[in-house]
């Protein structure tokens, strides 16, 4: 098993946290990973990206020219990012910010995380429904394991955080799991 | 127990680690991640952080701290790196320890914020003035980085000589699992020329000044000698299947990752590659390299550079075999495809339908 995610979006979006919770449920699961942030001289609003691999085996080159899965989060980075994607590969979008042509030919996940964490009264939560829409797609690890390693990352912030942080994960699965 | 850190902050615990309590710096992307890191474990643990007015600042409260026999660190990226080359050169000149970081970003001048290895002869051929080598290591994953840091203090001050950690912007900004598997450095080697006072003591003098006529050769022989000593007992490297390789592979640091995907692949073919890592850049594993020579049709050298170490494999190799080059600079990084695509164009004429037949195993899927 290797999986080679790319993650985009502009600086804010919540990327880093999102690559850096999966990559550390990743460890702990005794799994090899990288996690390389790719950045630029960006100007603001424009493109954050992340290379993560998650794999069984050894990892060498932690740059990844074709992605199994595209994480995008906003317009700039679906353009820049994705022709990167392999031919049968997972497309997910946040779609209250993405809008997705006829040139994808890859399984599409459209995922209006911006709209829906801003239900949950926190628009920062956004990364965190995309994760949730993850999981419930690729189910590389459990909700659980990744909900341990969030609580272990905002373990000195407020409880609210971690309650609000929860719901997205939950709401992110549902959207998913109401496709099917 | 494993944790998930970039090479920049895993590079900044293991001085701690190591003793390292006094660290001045300068911020340069791609290394900010280490004075971020220093700038908040520094006073946790009783140490002094400084960010000095300037790189050239930092490097001469190294000195000051060297010499008053701290275990002291900067750290800086190829721009700033050129900025510290005089105190460099008066470090070396007065035998002093300490430790510095390189984080190399694509050159010359500005350059960019890309991972580069373009700063290698400035690491090994000494990039000041005068007749003088610092102790190189290059790490090729956090572990490493890590682990090198930690030694890099121990060499230094067994060898009173500077010694300088190359790495890239890759090396430095990625995160890997990683773990400080050595004890906290609680015992350190003693001293006794450094300036700490001298009530009851011969007064000690810490100089690089050698201004009467036959003082400096002979300071210089002692130099030399002290290199020699350090060429013989402090070389390392990693060499994975080099016998009964058909082509062998120099690489270091994050070249070297990618030629070890290339050296895997080749084992589901009969054509077989194999690779000498060097972890010394400075002692260069010139002998391992001689030998192998000897053996295989051809060698090629991969760097993200214009050709840099090739010329220390070629004078190591002293025309046994072709040695050929392969690299990409400005902030490029080698594909294994690309290293593929050099073997097939580079090796004898003998061993092309080997080579082909392998090229489709590291076509990217």
């Amino acid at each position: 098993m290797t999986e080679k995610i790319i993650l985009a979006g502009f600086g804010g979006q919540g990327m880093m946290l999102l690559g850096k919770l999966l990559a550390q449920t990743a460890m702990i699961e005794g799994k090899y990973v990288t996690f390389f942030p790719s950045y630029g001289t960006e100007v603001r609003g424009g493109t954050a990206v992340y290379h993560l691999i998650i794999s069984n085996e050894e990892i060498f080159s932690p740059l990844i020219e074709i992605a199994d899965t595209l994480i995008i989060m906003n317009q700039p980075s679906y353009q820049k990012f994705k022709g990167m994607l392999k031919p049968e590969g997972l497309l997910i979008v946040n779609s209250s910010m993405v809008k997705v042509d006829s040139s994808v030919k890859s399984k599409v996940y459209k995922v209006p995380a911006t709209e829906l964490a801003s239900k949950l009264g926190n628009v920062l939560v956004s990364n965190i429904i995309i994760l949730g829409a993850y999981l419930a797609i690729r189910k590389l690890f459990s909700a659980d394991h990744i909900m341990k390693q969030l609580r272990e990352m905002l373990k000195n912030k407020k409880r609210e955080l971690f309650t609000t942080n929860k719901q997205a994960l939950e709401s992110g699965i549902k959207v998913i799991k109401s496709l099917k | 127990m494993k944790q998930l850190l970039t090479g920049n902050e895993a590079a900044a615990e293991a001085a701690i680690q190591a003793g390292c309590r006094y660290y001045y710096g300068y911020p340069i992307t791609p290394q900010n991640e280490l004075i971020n890191y220093m700038a908040i474990r520094m006073p946790q643990v009783g140490g002094t952080f400084i960010q000095a007015e300037s790189e050239i600042a930092a490097i001469n409260m190294v000195y000051g701290s060297a010499a008053a026999g701290g275990r002291a660190m900067t750290s800086s990226s190829s721009p700033g790196i050129s900025l510290k080359q005089e105190a460099i050169s008066y470090l070396a000149g007065s035998e002093l320890p300490c430790v510095i970081v390189n984080i190399q970003r694509g050159g010359p001048g500005l350059g960019d914020i890309s991972a580069s290895q373009a700063d290698y002869f400035q690491a090994v051929k000494g990039g000041g003035h005068g007749d003088y080598h610092l102790i190189v290591l290059a790490p090729s994953s956090v572990q490493e980085m890590a682990d090198l840091v930690y030694d890099a203090f121990d060499l230094a001050d067994k060898h009173r000589n500077p010694v300088m950690i190359l790495g890239d912007a890759q090396i430095g900004q990625l995160m890997e699992p990683m773990e400080f598997s050595k004890k906290p450095r609680e015992v350190f080697p003693l001293k006794d020329w450094a300036l700490t006072g001298a009530e009851g003591r011969k007064r000690n003098v810490i100089k690089s000044f050698y201004p009467i006529k036959g003082q400096l050769e002979e300071f210089n022989a002692h130099l030399q000698k002290k290199y020699r000593t350090i060429r013989e007992h402090e070389v390392r490297y990693e060499a994975i299947n080099i016998h009964g390789a058909d082509i062998v592979l120099v690489a270091y640091g994050t070249s070297a990752r990618i030629c070890k995907e290339v050296v895997k692949k080749s084992h589901q073919s009969e054509f077989k590659v194999g690779l000498i890592r060097p972890i010394t850049l400075w002692p260069f594993p010139e002998q391992v390299i001689k030998t192998m020579s000897e053996r295989v049709q051809c060698i090629l050298t991969v760097e993200m550079s214009a050709g840099q170490m090739v010329e220390d494999v070629r004078l190591a190799v002293e025309g046994k075999c072709p040695v050929h080059f392969y690299g990409r600079t400005g902030g490029g990084v080698p594909t294994s495809l690309e290293i593929m695509r050099k073997i097939a164009e580079v090796v004898p004429s003998n061993l092309i339908d080997k080579v082909n037949r392998i090229l489709p195993l590291v076509e990217v899927k």
